[in-house]
């Protein structure tokens, strides 16, 4: 099992070089917005793999609200974690693109805030496994898990109601929407990298969390057993 | 007994404590208080243009105060252990939920019956839509508020900083609700759009977050 977690680690390493010189320097300049358009190569692939990390946090809250295993819930949190991480690079090279193409760093337009409801729901998921005490935090985490997961859509249609700047999907859009063929392939090698960086993450975080909780049961055996060891 | 009946008995205790306690509206009462009155300081509140941001500044009072009784819910239940009680009783658990929900649903409603006055008197509000439309996002927008409030709640007070957790995870969620009562309550204070596709969403949110409420308050209550 090991050996296969090291070879994948190292097939995402690989995976990682050839995206980022596929981003760099194989993907043509784009016309109208310049080299900051390339950005674009690290952002859609960190919102793809952030949206994949809710939903694995969502699959496995309710798994565990199910079956209540350690595994599944181990596995919320580490995908909690991640997500947030990949939520922060979308919400932190957004402005940096929006800047010099917008004019503006920030608009509250519908996927913005969106993206930055998303991320406040699970950093609040994150605080509450934070500040919640032993053998409750799994069941408490979860509820509220699904409940974030229940509120996106909801978010996101009554913003979008609200106020929409952002651009339309690039790709799957209209007439006039699709990439050119280079970027196209620019960004899938972009978007495989940023994945496999997702999962490696994750399992690291899921053996670290799943570790943690065979420390906290050994210390409480030896509680058990008479004083501290 | 019936869900019903526990659930009314539950109800009416709880209402029974407050009457004769009334902390919790006293303390909400005074802290919208506050808020209106330091709102007041932050722009002028009788130039013609506060009315586009009283939708939002109302509601951000009444969030506020619900806070501060929702943290309530279930302290008194917690001492003497009468939570534990009630998960070996074969009582139902959502009975327990939906009593104090509605329970709390009454005390911020009683709030903002209360407040409402004031608030026309302080910042000299008209309508300019019809009036029963406000009523209509008030009576769901509070619901909103109030049931994934109580909710959170009961996961707060198993939480280290009990106080503080509640808004924490609270605000985040309820943001969609709140943008529909804060712009449905402007659009009917101005008069310059329909307030129909708010008052829709916050029913549709109402019914929603009711539904996960009492499919996942038993796995909360007996979390252990």
């Amino acid at each position: 099992m090991k050996r296969i977690f090291i070879a994948f680690v190292v097939f995402t390493l690989g995976l990682l070089a050839v995206s980022t010189y596929q981003a760099l320097f194989v993907a043509p300049t784009e016309q109208t917005m310049g080299e900051v358009q390339r950005i674009f190569y690290y952002h859609v692939p960190s919102a793809w793999t952030a949206g994949v990390c809710f939903f694995v946090n969502f699959l496995a809250s309710v798994v565990y609200l199910w079956k209540r295993n350690l595994a599944s819930d181990a596995v919320a949190a580490a995908s909690a974690e991640v997500g947030v991480t990949f939520c922060t690079i979308v919400l932190i090279t957004g402005p940096i693109w929006a800047r010099p193409v917008w004019g503006i760093w920030w608009t509250w337009d519908a996927r913005l805030t969106t993206t930055l409801v998303l991320w406040l729901i699970y950093v609040s998921y994150l605080v509450l496994r934070r500040f919640s005490a032993g053998g409750q935090t799994q069941v408490l985490a979860a509820a509220l898990a699904i409940f974030g997961f229940v509120d996106v859509p909801i978010v996101y249609m009554s913003i979008r109601w609200f106020r929409t700047q952002h651009p339309s999907p690039v790709m799957g859009g209209g007439e006039n929407s699709g990439l050119d063929p280079a970027m196209l392939h620019a960004f899938f090698w972009n978007l495989a990298a940023f994945t496999c960086v997702g999962i490696v993450l994750m399992v690291v975080r899921y053996r670290l969390q799943m570790l943690e909780e065979e420390v906290e049961a050994t210390h409480a055996a030896a509680a058990l057993q008479g004083g501290p060891r | 007994m019936t869900t019903l009946g526990v659930t009314r008995t539950t109800l009416l205790k709880d209402l029974r404590m407050e009457w004769r306690s009334k902390d919790a509206i006293n303390s909400m009462l005074f802290f919208a208080l506050l808020v209106v009155v330091i709102f007041s300081f932050a722009f002028n509140p009788t130039a013609e243009e506060s009315r586009r941001i009283a939708g939002g500044l109302i509601w951000v009072a009444f969030l506020f105060a619900a806070v501060v009784a929702l943290n309530q819910t279930w302290a008194r239940e917690l001492r003497n252990q009468v939570l534990d009680a009630y998960r070996v009783s074969p009582a139902p658990p959502n009975a327990l939920f939906l009593a104090k929900a509605i329970g709390n649903f009454f005390f911020v409603v009683v709030l903002e019956a209360l407040m409402a006055p004031l608030f026309v008197v302080f910042y000299d509000l008209r309508s300019v839509g019809p009036v029963w439309q406000l009523i209509v996002v008030a009576l769901l927008g509070t619901w909103a508020l109030v049931v994934n409030g109580t909710f959170f709640a009961a996961l707060s007070i198993r939480t280290r900083s009990r106080e503080i957790m509640l808004p924490l995870i609270l605000f985040p969620i309820s943001i969609p609700a709140l943008l529909a009562m804060v712009d449905a309550t402007t659009s009917i204070l101005t008069g310059e759009a329909s307030p129909d596709f708010w008052i829709k969403m916050l029913a549709v949110y109402d019914v929603v977050f009711t539904a996960v409420c009492l499919l996942l308050f038993e796995s909360v209550l007996n979390a252990e």
